[in-house]
């Protein structure tokens, strides 16, 4: 179980129709890979993100397979084309079932 | 002119460059670094008075870096450092101790500490040694919140909260006091920064002092100033203390490094800080 996993979103509270937002986000998750081993010798079991959506008013943005590959903390920038008010829906899956969310609501004008 | 003079003037010329042996070509200085929008940081500014004739001008590591890691540390957002900030924030807040206390319950909110960072190591009368931000954490968390296992020097949780007090100093410019009762430590710290240490002989001036801009391997040397710690470091995932720092490159030399938390390592600290009087404090700062 992961501890201290904290998601967050940066996303601009306005914009023009069809304009194309940045949007970051940022989960803070130790993403142990399952290949190190600790110091009694023994492999530290896998514990990572493996997959991250974002959805804009229920449509589907992006979603992001994840490997163990992905360092610690995994950052997610990319840009939307926002037409309309709207929520975005961040969504990461942990390893361990655990679902965390987020959300960021954008105005239109 | 004849030409042994000219030979003279360019032979006095190329000694010249060697002796400050500064390769600042591919350093690009000038760069202006506010973070978030609204904290403006002094990158580069006039060495402090000791090192007239030493430095023309002294610079923060962020000069060194790429034009990535320097971004990086212009937003709180990708700054990872910040990370580190906020699980800070969460121990300030939480009671520690037979005392019941947390933080909080004397300081209020970390903003009231925003002058420590900058001033910090400095002279602790009532304990009559120089202390660093450290130190005073230990203090408070020993004497008056009864906490039975005080944070380790170096632990996680000491790195958070002293990220946490550094970050809400950031954009003060760096002034700790060399004079007075603390001159003593840092006559040692400047004794220590100019001796050659382990197999490979090395002060921290040849390296800093001497090459700074040059590369060590792929990398830039920087003037080793530590207005930017606790700093975050990309090849570590995590956020680096000063002595830390310094035991790494002690450990380089092949020699054998004072300890963490150390009178040679907080006397080191001081004598560093000291060079960094006009700078501003970064910290959490980005580097790699």
């Amino acid at each position: 179980m992961a501890e201290n996993v904290t998601p967050r979103v940066r996303v601009p509270r306005d914009a023009t129709a069809g304009e194309s937002v940045s949007v970051r986000t940022l989960i803070s998750h130790p993403m142990e890979s399952g290949q190190r081993r600790g110091s009694d010798g023994n492999v530290i079991p896998r514990s990572i993100i493996n997959r991250f959506t974002c959805e804009f008013n229920g449509a589907l943005v992006v979603d992001v397979e994840i490997h163990p590959g992905v360092s610690t903390n995994p950052y997610f920038q990319f840009d939307a084309v926002v037409n309309e008010t709207g929520t975005f829906q961040f969504t990461w899956y942990d390893d361990d079932g655990s679902v965390y969310t987020d959300t960021a609501d954008i105005t239109v004008a | 002119m004849t030409r042994k003079a000219l030979l003279g003037g360019t032979s006095a010329a190329i000694l010249a460059v060697l002796a400050a042996g500064v390769g600042l070509a591919d350093i690009r200085t000038g760069g202006e670094l506010v973070i978030n929008g609204e904290i403006a940081i002094v990158t580069e500014t006039e060495p402090p008075e000791h090192l007239a004739g030493v430095f023309d001008t002294i610079y923060s590591g962020w000069v060194f870096r790429t034009d990535e890691t320097r971004a990086m540390q212009a937003d709180d957002f990708d700054n990872p450092g910040m990370l580190y900030v906020e699980q800070g924030i969460e121990a300030f807040n939480t009671a520690m101790g037979t005392e019941g206390n947390s933080c909080a319950s004397c300081h209020e909110n970390p903003e009231s500490l925003a002058g420590v960072r900058a001033t910090y190591p400095q002279w602790d009368e009532e304990h009559g040694e120089v202390q660093t931000v450290e130190m005073q954490i230990l203090e408070c968390q020993t004497e008056r919140m009864g906490v039975a296992e005080p944070y380790g020097y170096d632990s996680q949780e000491m790195r958070n909260m002293v990220a946490l007090i550094a970050s809400v100093g950031r954009g003060q410019t760096v002034n700790v006091a060399m004079d007075g009762p603390a001159s003593e430590a840092w006559e040692l710290g400047r004794e220590i920064y100019y001796t050659q240490y382990g197999q490979m002989e090395l002060s921290c001036a040849q390296c800093h002092e001497n090459n700074y801009g040059n590369l060590i391997r792929a990398d830039h040397l920087s003037q080793g100033q530590v207005n930017g710690f606790p700093t975050y470091r990309l090849k570590n995932a995590n956020i680096v203390s000063i002595h830390n720092r310094f035991r790494g490159c002690i450990r380089d030399t092949r020699g054998e490094p004072y300890a963490v938390g150390s009178p040679e390592f907080v006397a080191l600290e001081l004598y560093v800080a000291s060079r960094g009087n006009g700078l501003t404090v970064e910290g959490p700062a980005v580097r790699n």
